[in-house]
Order: C-alpha cells, then sequence, then structure tokens
C-alpha cells in the first residue's frame, strides 16, 4: 500500500477509534507499517516517506519525488495527454477497462509513468517517474511510448536522463504489445547510450519482470534504494529444488549489490546530491546551461 | 505411423486411425469387404481430420506448439543447414546448453544462427532445462550476435522457449540484466536479423532471441506476454482455466499478424507441425534464405532505421490534444 493511502487508513482508523486517538495539535501520530513503531506523521513527510526509526524506505508519488530531486519550479512534464486503450477486449476477473478507470481514480492523468524534464543543480535532466498505484506500475503502451519519448527527447536535446523504477512488469492486459514495449524502450535507450549520454536508473521497491529487463537494468549507473525489491521473477515462481527456503535477503538491494548487479545503494535523503556529483563527472558534454527551460 | 502421445481433443482421430492399421494388418486385407472398409475409414479420418484441426481454438495450438513430437531446434539445424559448426560458452560462467549457437549455411548463405533448444528425449530435456535459458544462455547469446555483427554475417534466430529461466541462480545472476543486454545488442545489429518461432514464445525469454527485421511464426506456434497457465494463475488463482487465459492473452499466429507484431505466417500440415515434418522444414528454409537475400539488399543504415521503427509503432494508446503540455508534445 502507497504511504499516502496508508497515512489516510490509518487515520480512518484512528478517526473510528476512540482509543486511538492520539491526535496533536498540527499532526498525527502514526504506526510504521514495517517496524510498528509510533511517529509523529509530519516527521515521515518530512523525511521524503522514509521512516525515522527503521530507515523503511515508503513510496512517494511522482509529484513528491519531482520535489525531492528538482530544482524549486523547473519541472515541466510531458506526454500527460497519453491515455490507454484496451486493444484486446481484455475481460479478467474484471474487465481491463474497469481496472483502468479504476487507475485513473488514485493518479493525476500520469498513468503508471510520470515524464518530463527540468533541473537537478542547475543542470538540465529529463527525468520518468514510475508510478505503482497505476496497475502496479505495469508497462503497457502509454508507459512505452512516454519512456520512449523520454530518451528520444532527451537525446535530442542532449541531455542526461534519470529514471526512478518502480513496476510489477509488463502489462498482461495489453497482452504481446505490452511485450514489446520491451524492445521499444531498449531500442530508445540504445540510441540516447549510443549518442554519449548519460542514464543514471533508479531501482525503487518493488522492480521486477518487463520493466527491469528492459531499460530499467540499463543505465550505466542503477542505483537502488535501500532493501528495495529487485528481480526478473515474483518470488512465488522461483522455483526451488525439494522445496528449499529461499536465501536470506533474496532479490533484495543489498543481495544484488554484492552479486554485482547494481552500483549502489543510496538513501533517498542523499540521492540528489548523489545524482549532481555522479553526473558532474558524467554529463560534461551535455547542456548544462540550456534546453530544459523555456 | 505408431504416434506415442495424442492430445484429449485428438482422440477421435486417433481411435480411428489405430482402427485402420488393425485393419490393414489384418491378412484378409485383400478381401473385397475390407478393403472397402478401409477406404470408408480413409476417408472418415481425412473429414475428422479437417474438422478437428481446422478450427482449433488457442488452447489447442498452445498444446500442438508443446507436443512432445513436435520438431525442434535440433531438427531444423538436421534438415535445414549444411556445414553446421555448434560453438559453445559465454566466456564468463559456464556454456549454458539451453541456448544453442554456431555458424551454419541455408541455401547456400553464410549466417549465425541462436537458437532455444528444449532438447529431444527425456534426458536431454532435462540437460537443457526444458528450453528455459539462465543468463549465461543470454549472454552466450550475445556474444553470438556480436559475432554476427563483426563478421558481417546475417542472424538467424530460432525462438522456441516456455521462458527464462525463474530460479535462484538465475536470478543471482542477473537474468533480467542479460535479457537487457540482449535485447540492446540485436537492436544496434548492423547485420539482417531473421527470428523463427517455431513452438514456444515464452515471454521476455523468448523476446530476447526476437528484436528482429522479420519475424517468421510457425502458424501453430504462439508468443504470449505470460504463459496461459501464469495468466490464468494471476486472474483466477487456478492454473486450470489456462483454457480461458489462453483465449483473453490474442497469442495466436492470426492475433499476431493482426497487431503487426510479427511478419510472416508459415503454415503448417493439419494436424500441427509434427504430423509432416518435412512440409514445414521447407518451408521455413525458404523463407530464410527469401528473406535474407531481401534484407542483404539494405544498407546497414535501412536495416536499424528500420528495425528501430518497426518496433517504434508498437502499442496502442490515444492521444487526445494537449493543454499544458501541447508544445513538449509538438516535438
Ligand atoms: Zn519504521
Amino acid at each position: 500500500m502507497p504511504l499516502s493511502d496508508w497515512l489516510k487508513h490509518r487515520r480512518q482508523q484512528l478517526a473510528g477509534d476512540p482509543a486511538g486517538k492520539r491526535t496533536v495539535p498540527g499532526g498525527i501520530w502514526s504506526k510504521c507499517a514495517n517496524c510498528g513503531e509510533t511517529i509523529y506523521q509530519r516527521d515521515i513527510l518530512e523525511n521524503l516517506h522514509v521512516c525515522p526509526e527503521c530507515d523503511h524506505h515508503f513510496p512517494p508519488s511522482p509529484d513528491e519525488w519531482v520535489a525531492a530531486l528538482l530544482d524549486k519550479d523547473s519541472w515541466r512534464q510531458t506526454n500527460s495527454n497519453l491515455t490507454p486503450e484496451d486493444p484486446l477486449g481484455f475481460i479478467g476477473r474484471k474487465s481491463y477497462k474497469e481496472s483502468l478507470a479504476a487507475a485513473m481514480a488514485v493518479t493525476d492523468g500520469h498513468e503508471g509513468i510520470m515524464t518530463g524534464h527540468g533541473r537537478l543543480a542547475d543542470r538540465a535532466v529529463y527525468l520518468g517517474v514510475m508510478d505503482f498505484r497505476f496497475i502496479a506500475g505495469s508497462m503497457g503502451a502509454v508507459v512505452g511510448e512516454k519512456v520512449t519519448r523520454l530518451f528520444e527527447s532527451a537525446k535530442d536535446e542532449r541531455s542526461p536522463v534519470i529514471m526512478v523504477a518502480a513496476s510489477g512488469g509488463a502489462r498482461m492486459q495489453e497482452g504481446m504489445l505490452s511485450l514489446m514495449q520491451m524492445a521499444k524502450t531498449t531500442a530508445a535507450v540504445a540510441r540516447h547510450s549510443d549518442a554519449g549520454l548519460p542514464y543514471i536508473s533508479i531501482l525503487t521497491n518493488p522492480t521486477p519482470g518487463g520493466v527491469l529487463a528492459s531499460f530499467a537494468s540499463l543505465g550505466d549507473i542503477i542505483i537502488a534504494e535501500p532493501r528495495a525489491h529487485i528481480g526478473f521473477a515474483g518470488p512465488r515462481i522461483i522455483q526451488q529444488p525439494l522445496g528449499e527456503e529461499l536465501p536470506k535477503g533474496f532479490q533484495r538491494a543489498e543481495a544484488l549489490l554484492e552479486h554485482g548487479m547494481i552500483d549502489k545503494i543510496i538513501h533517498r535523503r542523499d540521492l540528489r546530491n548523489e545524482l549532481a556529483g555522479l553526473l558532474g563527472y558524467l554529463a560534461g558534454e551535455t547542456s548544462s546551461k540550456v534546453g530544459a527551460t523555456r | 505411423m505408431t504416434r506415442r502421445f495424442y492430445m484429449d481433443f485428438e482422440k477421435p482421430v486417433v481411435e480411428l486411425e489405430h482402427r485402420l492399421n488393425t485393419l490393414k494388418e489384418d491378412p484378409l486385407a485383400h478381401e473385397p469387404d475390407i478393403h472397402k472398409e478401409i477406404e470408408w475409414l480413409e476417408e472418415q479420418i481425412e473429414k475428422l481430420k479437417l474438422r478437428t484441426y481446422s478450427n482449433l481454438s488457442p488452447w489447442q495450438k498452445v498444446q500442438i506448439a508443446r507436443h512432445p513430437e513436435r520438431p525442434r531446434l535440433a531438427a531444423y539445424i538436421k534438415e535445414i543447414t549444411s556445414d553446421w559448426r555448434e560453438l559453445h560458452g559465454d566466456r564468463a560462467f559456464r556454456d549454458d546448453p539451453a541456448i544453442v549457437a554456431g555458424l551454419a549455411t541455408i541455401g547456400g548463405r553464410q549466417v549465425v544462427l541462436v537458437g532455444h533448444d528444449r532438447g529431444s528425449d527425456t534426458r536431454d530435456r532435462i540437460r537443457r532445462n526444458f528450453g528455459s535459458p539462465h543468463p549465461e544462455g543470454y549472454r552466450k547469446a550475445i556474444r553470438f550476435f556480436r559475432l554476427a555483427d563483426k563478421f558481417n554475417l546475417p542472424l538467424v534466430t530460432i525462438i522456441d522457449t516456455p521462458g527464462a529461466y525463474a530460479g535462484v541462480g538465475a536470478e543471482e545472476r542477473g537474468q533480467a540484466w542479460a535479457i537487457a543486454e540482449s535485447l540492446r545488442t540485436l537492436t544496434d545489429l548492423r547485420v539482417p536479423v531473421i527470428a523463427v518461432n517455431i513452438g514456444e514464445g515464452g515471454s521476455g525469454g523468448a523476446l530476447a532471441l526476437g528484436v528482429a527485421d522479420h519475424i517468421i511464426v510457425l502458424e501453430h506456434a504462439y508468443y504470449s506476454v505470460i504463459t496461459p497457465e501464469g495468466c490464468a494463475s494471476i486472474l483466477w488463482k487456478s492454473k486450470e482455466k489456462a483454457p480461458a487465459a489462453a483465449e483473453v492473452l490474442g497469442l495466436t499466429t492470426t492475433d499476431l499478424m493482426k497487431m503487426g507484431i510479427i511478419d510472416e505466417v508459415i503454415d503448417e500440415p493439419l494436424g500441427g507441425a509434427h504430423r509432416e515434418p518435412g512440409v514445414v522444414f521447407r518451408g521455413v528454409e525458404s523463407a530464410i534464405v527469401r528473406t535474407v537475400e531481401r534484407l542483404l539488399k539494405k544498407s546497414t543504415e535501412e536495416l536499424t532505421t528500420e528495425r528501430y521503427e518497426r518496433f517504434r509503432r508498437l502499442g496502442v494508446f490515444m492521444e487526445p490534444a494537449a493543454d499544458t503540455d501541447a508544445g513538449e508534445n509538438a516535438r
């Protein structure tokens, strides 16, 4: 559950439960879903949705990500008018159309990813932030197209790309057209990369499946958030001989670092500075002063 | 012909065929009455086959694609290539037998051939992990993609996998990274890339060999974003609902052609490739030869641009006129 929903849920719980009413002026107390500690709500919000007690990284909304990473008022969203279709007329337990309508209601029109550009420490960057709330951040045609356009525009503007990934993988409800987004986005990443431009991928909790097996794992530098769950296959379908248990910390960022699959794990509060520092080395040839601002 | 395996929906055909064979083996088979009966049965079998196989459901096609007697990579290599020289290894971890790679001559044309190999008998299937590659399999494939590029040899890939392997080792060695790198390498390849799906096209594990200029698929082969079983267990918490999932996924060659995902379908004999493999081998061989010749006329620039555009245009979405960021979208 995204933190905002969790907080809302928690608020409702508290409202209905006199014993739980522990609001103080200017805020309320909430219980961390990870460590169980009771935390002043404003503390966790000011801490970029990281629990001050246990450092658990809860998911910010795309808007909050933009605020956390980019220079104030530099953000311009692009392609927010792209909306999904139902190419197969897919009907599972419920119809894809119903799932889309429900997902639209929780997000602000950006589908499974919000894309755009802005400035990070006064350097033009193109930024994509996936939204797990939209059908688990799965990649259908809209996500594929927006990622592709992001890399194409960044290539034209000779700008770096930063991608904050969070996804359930390919969007099954769009069938093979969704799988093809892996090829399409990868090709766009390749062209951006072949032009000598930097791409930093940030893997957040969770990033499995087709998104990881395409653009998300192709960063020049791959950063993961602490304890983020990252892997190709979901833990439930991992085949284990003789019913052995999965190794401790399996598919967590820390294990991936040990196995050499990512560059580093960065705490969210340090991310902006880290990105600025890295781009200082990688983005020398890119447009640092022109491009993004209009 | 002895058949060791048949699918439920084939049972009536198989039973009639069995009766026919028994009659034919009868010492009195030449007696006019029995001869008549044989002729009548042969006629009935043809009619029944036509009825059974000309209207296969998506799930029945999936079953044919998985048929134990369906010709697999080794048979194609034997039948459509000459001077086959298998080469091994990813130069990093191990040789994954789920991916077979080498140099071959097809129709007089030298090519690099890379394919999924799911094995030919039980022991071989186990050794090849039923055609489900580990990351080292994809890294082996990438080695040969680069070899094709360096030595200017067309690349032919043969797709036939239930999917990339989902296991602890595969995860620890970066299955997703290996697949992404495979996609990326094919994207940039400066030589013609032709993919032939001869059976199962299981999701990303199949796509890793499928970023091609021309994608050929056998009539009853399937290509899907998720296995029907996987889809069924997500949607209805039951693998038993796989036939219903196969219906909604749009995984048959008819669907795939309509969506522009594949470029060419090769007809299979009534009942599937295993019934008359020779016909299918010839069909695949001539399609590859024809396509290689056509693509070799293109410049490197044309090849890579057209490959980019081929995948670039896939995906259905709406783009109503933008309000706030119209300027951005015009770019
Ligand atoms: Zn906590």
